[in-house]
Parts: C-alpha cells; sequence; structure tokens
C-alpha cells in the first residue's frame, strides 16, 4: 500500500507517470528533416495543452463520468479560472502560485452558485440549465463585466500593473519561483530535437496529481456513491443517501478541475479572453470525455491528448502539403483528391472530428480505452488473470477501471 | 407497541378518493399485510409511508414522529426500508458494492464527503456486507455485474440491501408481483427465514392471497380506498365483507 492505493492502481499510477514525464520523447518520434517530421507533437505549448486539457477532462469525467449528470457548461469555468489567474498575475505577482489559487478558489464557488441552480433539475434540463448559465457568462464577459474582463481584446499583463510583491526588475512573463515557464532547453540527439519545457513541466505535475486524487475519488466510498446516483437514483435516495449534496459535491469538485485548468492556461499564456467560455468549448470537454471513454480513468486524458494532437497536425496540413503527398498521380487525379482530403484537413479538421466521433459512439461505445481493452484482450486470451489483491476486496467493475 | 400509526388519511387525485380516511397501525415485531382489490389505494398508502406523496389529511406517525413531508432519504433514515414491486437495484455495481451502499447510509448519514476513504479499507462495511450476502446465499456472486443477475436473485438482492440497515420498519411492494410461482414460493422461504433470525416488523402490500397467508400474523383489508377491516389471518379467510370486496377472487 503506497499513497493509500493498491498494487494495481500503484502500477497504474507510476505508468501514468513515466508516460507523462517521457512525453518529450514519446510525442516526437520522427526525426528532423524527415517527411514525418510534421507528425511530431512534442513542442512545449502542445504538450501543455494535452496536460491542461486532460485535468479540465478529468474533472469534467468525475460529473459526468460517475453521476452521469451531463453539464454543456464547464468551460464557464475553465473561463472564469483563466480570469481569475491573470487579475492575480496583474495585482500580485507574476509567481504561478497565487494565481493558481485564487483560480480554483474563484471558480469553486461560481462553480457552487451555477450547480446549486442547475442541480435543482436533472437529465436534460440540467444540461440546458448548465448551458444557459455558461453563455449568461459568456455574455456578461463580453458586455456588462468589461471591467474585469477587458471585453473583446482579453484581459492581459500589462507593464503599468501594481503587482505588489515583485519588485521592479522582475520580467513580464510567469514564474516558478523566478523561474521562468517559458524556458526551455533543447536536447539534440540522434537527428531528434527534444525539448524539455518549464512550464510543460509543471503542467505535467499538476496533472499527476490531479490524476491521482481522482484515483483516490474513484475508489472512495464518495466515488461509489456517485456512480451508484448513475446507476439508480430513486434506490440511492430510499437508501438513506441525499442525492443532492452528493451531484453538488462533484459539480463543484468538476468546477476546481477546470478553474485549475484556466488558471494553467494562464499561465502558458497570460491572456485570457471570454472566448474560452463560449458553449464549442464545453462541448469539446464532452467530446474528450466521450471519445476517451467517459466514467474511466485515463479515457478523459487519452481523449484530451488525440483530440488537442490531432488538432494541431491537422491544421498543418493544407493544401501544399497535400499536393505534395499526391504529386505522384496523374494532375486530373491529384487535384480530385487534393480537393476531397482538403475539406477534412487544415479548417476543415472540425468535420474530421465529427466523423471521428460517430464512428467512436457506434462502434466504440466505451471510447478509446475500451478499444484498447479489446485490444489487449485479444493479446492475452485465456492468460492467467492477475488480481493478486483480491481476497476480501470489492473488485471494481469494466468501466470504472482503467 | 405500535411503531407505525396511520390516522385518518386521505388523499385526493382530482376527483378520485384513492384514500379516505385511512386508520392503521403497525405493531412491533408483527408482520402486517395491505391487501385489497386493484385500486384499492395500497400503492398510494405506501407512497404516503416513504415520503413520495404528501397526503391531503391525516397523520403518518413512525415512533411517535410524523413521516409526513420528509424526503424518502429521511424516512430511511429514520429506519424505514423499502423493497419495490420490480426491484430497485444499481445495475452497473458489483453485487458487493450494491450492499456496500446501504451500509455506507447506515453508517454515515445522508450525506458525507469522504473522497480521499478507500472502499477497500473499509473492512468493517466489507464484512458487514459480506456477512448479509452469505446470509441471502449471495456470496459467491459478490463481483457480478448486478444487472446480470436473474430476477430472483434481485429480488433477493434488493432484499438484503434493506436488511443490512436492520431497518424498524421494512416496507414490502408486493415483492412477488409478476413472480412464477417457483420464484413466489423462494421469496415466502426467503421471507421466512428472514423472520426466523430477526425481530422485524414488516408491512407487506399484496395482491397474491398465498403470499399473504403464508407470512402475515395480521391483515388489513383495504377497498376503495378506506380499511375494511382489519384482523388475524383465520378470521380475515371466513370474512363476509372480505369476499364481497373481493367479488369471486378466490383465495389462490
Amino acid at each position: 500500500m503506497i499513497l493509500g492505493l493498491n498494487r494495481r492502481d500503484t502500477r497504474f499510477l507510476i505508468i501514468v507517470i513515466l508516460l507523462t514525464l517521457f512525453t518529450p520523447f514519446l510525442m516526437q518520434p520522427f526525426s528532423e528533416g524527415s517527411a514525418l517530421a510534421q507528425f511530431n507533437g512534442g513542442y512545449p505549448d502542445l504538450m501543455a495543452k494535452v496536460a491542461i486539457f486532460g485535468i479540465f477532462a478529468m474533472g469534467f469525467n468525475i460529473l459526468f463520468g460517475l453521476t452521469g449528470y451531463l453539464s454543456f457548461g464547464h468551460a464557464a469555468f475553465l473561463g472564469v479560472g483563466s480570469y481569475s489567474a491573470v487579475w492575480m498575475f496583474k495585482l500580485l505577482t507574476l509567481n504561478v502560485f497565487p494565481a493558481l489559487i485564487f483560480a480554483v478558489i474563484i471558480s469553486g464557488l461560481f462553480a457552487l452558485i451555477i450547480g446549486y441552480i442547475s442541480l435543482q433539475r436533472s437529465g436534460i434540463y440540467f444540461s440546458i440549465l448548465t448551458l444557459a448559465m455558461a453563455e449568461m457568462s459568456y455574455r456578461l464577459a463580453y458586455s456588462v463585466l468589461t471591467p474585469i474582463t477587458n471585453g473583446e481584446t482579453g484581459l492581459q499583463i500589462r507593464a503599468t500593473d501594481p503587482r505588489i510583491f515583485d519588485s521592479a526588475t522582475s520580467s513580464g512573463s510567469p514564474n516558478l519561483f523566478g523561474l521562468e515557464l517559458s524556458s526551455s532547453f533543447k536536447w539534440e540527439v540522434l537527428n531528434h530535437v527534444f525539448t524539455f519545457n518549464v512550464g510543460f513541466y509543471f503542467c505535467a505535475f499538476v496533472a499527476i496529481i490531479m490524476f491521482y486524487l481522482t484515483l483516490r475519488i474513484f475508489r472512495s466510498p464518495f466515488g461509489l456513491i456517485l456512480r451508484a446516483v448513475k446507476s439508480n437514483q430513486t434506490r440511492l435516495n430510499y437508501t438513506g443517501h441525499n442525492t443532492r449534496p452528493y451531484t453538488l459535491a462533484a459539480f463543484v469538485i468538476s468546477g476546481l478541475y477546470a478553474g485549475l485548468a484556466g488558471g494553467l492556461l494562464a499561465l502558458m499564456d497570460p491572456l485570457a479572453g471570454a472566448e474560452r467560455m463560449v458553449w464549442t468549448a464545453s462541448g469539446e470537454v464532452v467530446i474528450m470525455t466521450i471519445l476517451g471513454g467517459a466514467g474511466t480513468l485515463l479515457g478523459p486524458v487519452l481523449g484530451a491528448g488525440a483530440i488537442k494532437y490531432l488538432e494541431i497536425i491537422f491544421a498543418k496540413i493544407n493544401e501544399n502539403v497535400l499536393h505534395g503527398w499526391f504529386g505522384f498521380l496523374p494532375d486530373g487525379l491529384e487535384d480530385f483528391i487534393v480537393f476531397i482530403l482538403s475539406r477534412f484537413t487544415g479548417e476543415g479538421w472540425h468535420l474530421t472530428l465529427g466523423l471521428m466521433f460517430m464512428g467512436i459512439i457506434i462502434f466504440l461505445p466505451g471510447g478509446l480505452v475500451q478499444g484498447g481493452q479489446r485490444i489487449a484482450a485479444k493479446f492475452r486470451r485465456k492468460a492467467p488473470n492477475d488480481d493478486d489483491d483480491s481476497e476480501h476486496h470489492p473488485k471494481s467493475t469494466s468501466h470504472v477501471a482503467e | 407497541m405500535a411503531i407505525l400509526e396511520v390516522k385518518g388519511v386521505g388523499k385526493r387525485f382530482g376527483g378520485l378518493h384513492a384514500l379516505s380516511d385511512v386508520n392503521l397501525s403497525v405493531q412491533e415485531n408483527t408482520v402486517h399485510a395491505i391487501i385489497g382489490p386493484n385500486g384499492a389505494g395500497k400503492s398510494t398508502l405506501l407512497n404516503c409511508l416513504v415520503g413520495k406523496l404528501m397526503p391531503d389529511s391525516g397523520s403518518v406517525l413512525f415512533q411517535g414522529q410524523s413521516v409526513l413531508g420528509r424526503k424518502p432519504h429521511e424516512i430511511n433514515q429514520m429506519g424505514i426500508s423499502r423493497v419495490f414491486q420490480t426491484p430497485e437495484i444499481f445495475g452497473d455495481l458489483s453485487v458487493l458494492e450494491n450492499i456496500l451502499i446501504p451500509v455506507f447510509a447506515k453508517r454515515d448519514g445522508a450525506f458525507r464527503l469522504h473522497p480521499f476513504e478507500t472502499v477497500q479499507h473499509e473492512v468493517a462495511v466489507i464484512d458487514k456486507a459480506m456477512t448479509m450476502l452469505e446470509e441471502v446465499n449471495m456470496a459467491d456472486k459478490r463481483d457480478m455485474h448486478a444487472a446480470s443477475l436473474s430476477r430472483g436473485d434481485k429480488r433477493r438482492l434488493e432484499m438484503a440491501m434493506c436488511l443490512v440497515q436492520e431497518p424498524k420498519l421494512l416496507l414490502l411492494d408486493e415483492p412477488t408481483a409478476g413472480m412464477a410461482r417457483a420464484d413466489t414460493n423462494n421469496t415466502i422461504d426467503l421471507l421466512k427465514e428472514i423472520m426466523d433470525r430477526r425481530d422485524i416488523t414488516m408491512a407487506i402490500i399484496e395482491h397474491d392471497m398465498h403470499v399473504v397467508f403464508s407470512l402475515a400474523e395480521r391483515i388489513t383489508v383495504l377497498a376503495q380506498g378506506t380499511p375494511l377491516v382489519e384482523d388475524t389471518p383465520e378470521n380475515i379467510k371466513t370474512h363476509p365483507k372480505v369476499k364481497e370486496a373481493y367479488l369471486g377472487e378466490t383465495a389462490a
């Protein structure tokens, strides 16, 4: 028992930590100058985004994956987190910790209010209420709240900000006790360039902590009761549990994760705009969670990683790249194929995402995790089960395992 | 001593008097059946007892405290557990987890934020749940998905979920509705076993006379929303008013 986890979960956590730490290698598999180099994703901005949206999706999964309450307004908490963090940068210091703490507190309070109102209803009405709340927040950020949000321009750091805890000489970007998040160490070896960025490793560190907390929540009596909410609310009520505070707690916890993710976004790029709260951003986290596997531990992180990676990669494939690929074909055919494919790449990335999402929903309703499990099952058919610590413990059902 | 007292309860749905002036008292450590033809108001009465419906008049006292206006989870916390007509269980969870949840409710109350405890470390809770599963002969099915259980086992599981809370009053809403004869008899045997082993007070809403006469020590006959008679099973069997109310429905 390490950190209150059983052997299986500990092993799982260690694998996740290793994967996270070696992301700069894993996402940079192709050597520089090779034709495939454009598929490398090992640059800090993308890797940090994967970690940040991983946190966002992990939190969302605590609400949606466990209780089944589908919120369509979680981007509001992401936005609130970003605004709060930037305000801390402006008022107090460019150190990351006050910004993150403030982001979490404010988004938590925000989630408490929105959650309390939205949870008066369940099912589709709950979804609509959260959507309405988030849209209201977005509109307010653009209009009435301009003094706080700086409207369309977005909130950003200025040289004239008070920053009462920073000395006059401090630089203009967020830092970790003096270590700037934007600083990187580049390592060139075997024709590969690996970038180790302070910001990414900070986000990765936070993501690992949040993953550990999520794991604990999943294995706790609280997590069990949240799964019971999804399974049968009537029975839960008649069993003596008051479902309202449980769902509200899940809502607030997921709001805290979202606020933290919003704060981290502001660390990587200290600018907060209202577009972060728009409803498509709320929809994105829903897609990430379902694509990876709702209710699973790793699924939402995988979903976030897949979407953020593909988004960047597809954006790079413009018509010129496609012409390069299909140059060997006769002219007419080349133009035709490039015309078709270009609808799905570059600006048309959302079309591909939509098709991918449809495919997953139809063929793999359990998401990427289910796909992984199917492949694993094929490989070790009939291999002995290694449940070394199941003497007297409840075994988790498949959809809450990894 | 009466554990549950229903006094002058009335309930209307528009022009329909579902219940009018219902008086009933359930004595401690007895099995009390409430029978009556379809539409007699049995289910309405039960829903008034568990907080699902609010009667228009009258009072319902459980151990001297009113249950009216309380939510289902509050009524459960007072010591009333309920079995549904079709078993309500947590289909997505394992059999053992189904039993753990009521144990947590009993130990921790209606809400407790315990996100950083671990279910596996709750040895006392797990032991209690396992003892319960053994009592209903389901220990070997502890890791099964509850949804994949047979109908009879689902009923058994639901019963175990209620019993593990050691309720002061167990309400059963037509526990054998829609069951084949063999399943019905199994359920009767299960209930008899439970009654032998524990001091338990039960109120059974039931349509099936066979079940009622096998289990009940006291019977209230409800007809058109009002109690007709309350007596022992022997006297009820021969009561002319009861025969009339059932209009030829034979005591199967």
